[in-house]
């Protein structure tokens, strides 16, 4: 229970924040040394490398030539769509990815396997086909668009349209990370609670709540994360106008296609210290919140 | 299991020996060249082993013109290239993978193909578009390619410019120009075909600036008679360049095969078969032969018009260029 709260969900995203939470003298797994030896080749072969070659590509531009790279209106206004979008798509998901995970978890219904199953699509399906079929679905003349258009509803190639697309990216990942924990909430606290005349709202702010808390936040700041570095889906939703509705990476590869390298991945770069910064304050904040709450974790 | 891995490794030993045997060669092109190149390969392979009486293997890889570019400098081992813009073949030159002077290494600019930009319009013209005046005009909806990710785009901004031009416009002018026709645009398509999907899948806008070749694809793909093409009064000329990419040839000894495969471009055979995929044979005997297609139209270049497409890149595309400044000064 300990791995699915603590190490699984958080390990993809940032390394949670819990050293000194354990001192255990005897390990399982022997040769502490060669195992963190691998650890660090590894992550460094794998992450740490590339991401010092983008930095150093980066460092072909003198200083302003870097700022004006990455401050130009354009890619502010980029950023404002990425980031802001990434966000409410991400909140959206918090609320929505919790009901979900508490009816498949609490619930018995007649297809709840196949239901399961659907969680996971968003996952495994290539984003551009996301993409495509969200835009074929809310496009003017497409099955929903049809008929919110008229009412004055428009979805596809606006800023909506992007929240929408990068939705549905990121709602496996608040799911499968509260699933597990709520799989394991024991039952006898709930009931202790009952007995002790607690309502039901109190049970699920003061008992509940508590418990699930930093896997929903660890799910939020994932879903939230591959919102940012979000391309496939969005791209075709996008309508991609200038100032409006184009996301970072499309800046991105607009200056690839101008075989601006180094203009790139300076924008690239920004992006990469944004995420970083948030991922280590939801990471604190989920540090603190275990400690505050004391959760059985 | 044993026995299945030895079945395995003959087979594999087979094929490899099978492809040692012959040449084979790899075109570097872009996406929208995918059909056409198919069908030229055939007749490629077909006529190298009659005149040489060796077999040989041609291999596409696609992408957007400059993703191929991008790929080909970072060491993908295509021998040719055959592009859609010449600043892709150009950023090849400057990454000395293809000889400098590879525009002169062919015929027309190295180019065998062109094409122009035109404009498709709904079956019957509803709006009565009929020049690049009338996409300017308040209440008519242009799809066109986001310049900065597609030559599709980069060659309809510089046609519009150059008409205003041609019309006498001084600068100034042409900006406001372009400008309001860029007003008239609610969707960017990332590429050719993503705009293409747009207009007639999505059914927006009333008119799509488009190559003229895609206007085949279209009533291929969509149907004929669900779109008209409109010939406006001046376009651009839009040069399809190709070049050896002599680093690649010089490590597999394929330089004459290289070679062979673009010149047949050239033949009577090869420009047939770009006609029949819409593209503008550089062979004028040819163009004449197809001019049921090939409308003709008043083109300027990019050379008389801009100086070159590095040149019009740097005052139009790049960051902070007139492009950027239509969408950023209002």
């Amino acid at each position: 229970m300990n791995a699915l709260i603590s190490g699984a969900p958080s390990a993809g995203v940032a390394p949670p924040l819990r050293a000194n939470a354990k001192r255990t003298p005897q390990r399982v797994l022997p040769g502490f040394r060669l195992t963190l030896g691998y650890t660090v080749l590894y992550l460094s072969l794998i992450v740490l490398i590339p991401i010092t070659a983008l930095f150093f590509k980066t460092f072909t531009l003198t200083w302003e030539q870097f700022v004006f790279a990455v401050t130009s209106p354009r890619v502010m206004a980029s950023y404002r769509l990425t980031f802001g979008a990434s966000l409410i798509a991400a909140l959206v998901n918090l609320v929505f990815g919790l009901l979900l995970a508490w009816v498949l978890v609490r619930y018995k219904f007649p297809g709840k396997k196949i239901v399961d199953a659907l969680v996971d699509l968003p996952f495994a399906l290539p984003t551009a086909v996301a993409g495509i079929s969200l835009t074929a679905l809310l496009a003017g003349n497409g099955w929903l668009g049809q008929y919110l258009e008229p009412m004055g509803i428009k979805l596809a190639f606006t800023p909506a349209g992007v929240v929408i697309a990068l939705i549905f990216v990121g709602m496996p990942f608040v799911v499968r990370t509260v699933q597990p924990v709520l799989e394991d909430a024991e039952k006898e606290l709930e009931e202790a609670a009952t007995a002790l005349g607690a309502n039901r709202l109190q049970i699920f702010t003061k008992v509940i709540f508590p418990h699930i808390a930093p896997a929903l936040l660890t799910g939020f700041a994932m879903a939230f994360a591959r919102a940012i570095g979000e391309y496939g889906s969005v791209i075709f939703i996008a309508g991609n106008m200038p100032m409006i509705s184009e996301i970072t990476p499309l800046i991105i590869i607009g200056k690839l296609e101008q075989y601006d390298y180094a203009g790139a991945t300076a924008v690239a770069v920004v992006m990469l210290v944004i995420s970083f910064a948030l991922l280590l304050v939801i990471n604190a904040l989920q540090a603190w919140q275990r400690k505050n709450t004391g959760a059985s974790s | 299991m044993t026995s299945k891995l030895k079945t395995l490794l003959a087979a594999l030993a087979l094929a490899t020996g099978g492809l040692a045997s012959s040449q084979t060669l790899l075109n570097g092109s872009y996406d929208v060249a995918r059909e056409f190149y198919k069908d030229y390969n055939a007749a490629f392979i077909a006529h190298y082993k009659k005149t040489t009486g060796k077999d040989v293997k041609i291999d596409q890889s696609h992408a957007g013109s400059s993703a191929v570019a991008r790929s080909v400098a970072d060491g993908l081992d295509a021998d040719v290239v055959t592009m859609n813009t010449s600043t892709d073949v150009e950023f090849l030159a400057n990454a000395g993978v293809v000889a400098k002077d590879w525009a002169k290494r062919f015929p027309g600019n190295a180019s065998p193909t062109t094409s122009t930009m035109l404009f498709l319009v709904r079956n019957g013209n509803p709006k009565g578009i009929k020049d690049w005046d009338d996409l300017t005009k308040p209440g008519i909806q242009v799809i066109v390619v986001n310049p900065k990710t597609g030559g599709n785009g980069r060659y309809t901004y510089l046609a519009a410019w150059g008409y205003a031009k041609k019309k006498g416009a001084t600068d100034a002018q042409a900006a406001e120009f372009v400008g309001k026709l860029y007003k008239n645009v609610p969707v960017l398509g990332k590429g050719g075909r993503d705009a293409t999907t747009a207009f007639l899948q999505r059914n927006i806008g009333d008119v799509l600036v488009t190559f003229e070749s895609e206007v085949v694809s279209v009533n291929k793909e969509f149907g004929e008679g669900k779109v008209d093409a409109v010939y406006p009064s001046i376009s651009i000329l839009a040069e399809n360049p190709v070049a050896v990419v002599e680093r690649t040839v010089a490590k597999k000894g394929t330089a004459e095969l290289a070679k062979a495969y673009l010149d047949y471009l050239y033949s009577d055979e090869g420009q047939e078969i770009a006609a029949k995929h819409a593209m503008r044979p550089y062979s004028q005997a040819i163009l004449k032969k197809n001019a049921a297609v090939f409308k003709p139209i008043q083109l300027f270049t990019v050379q008389e018009m801009f100086g070159s497409l590095s040149e019009a890149q740097k005052v139009h595309f790049n960051d902070g260029g007139q492009f950027d400044k239509l969408y950023t000064v209002r």
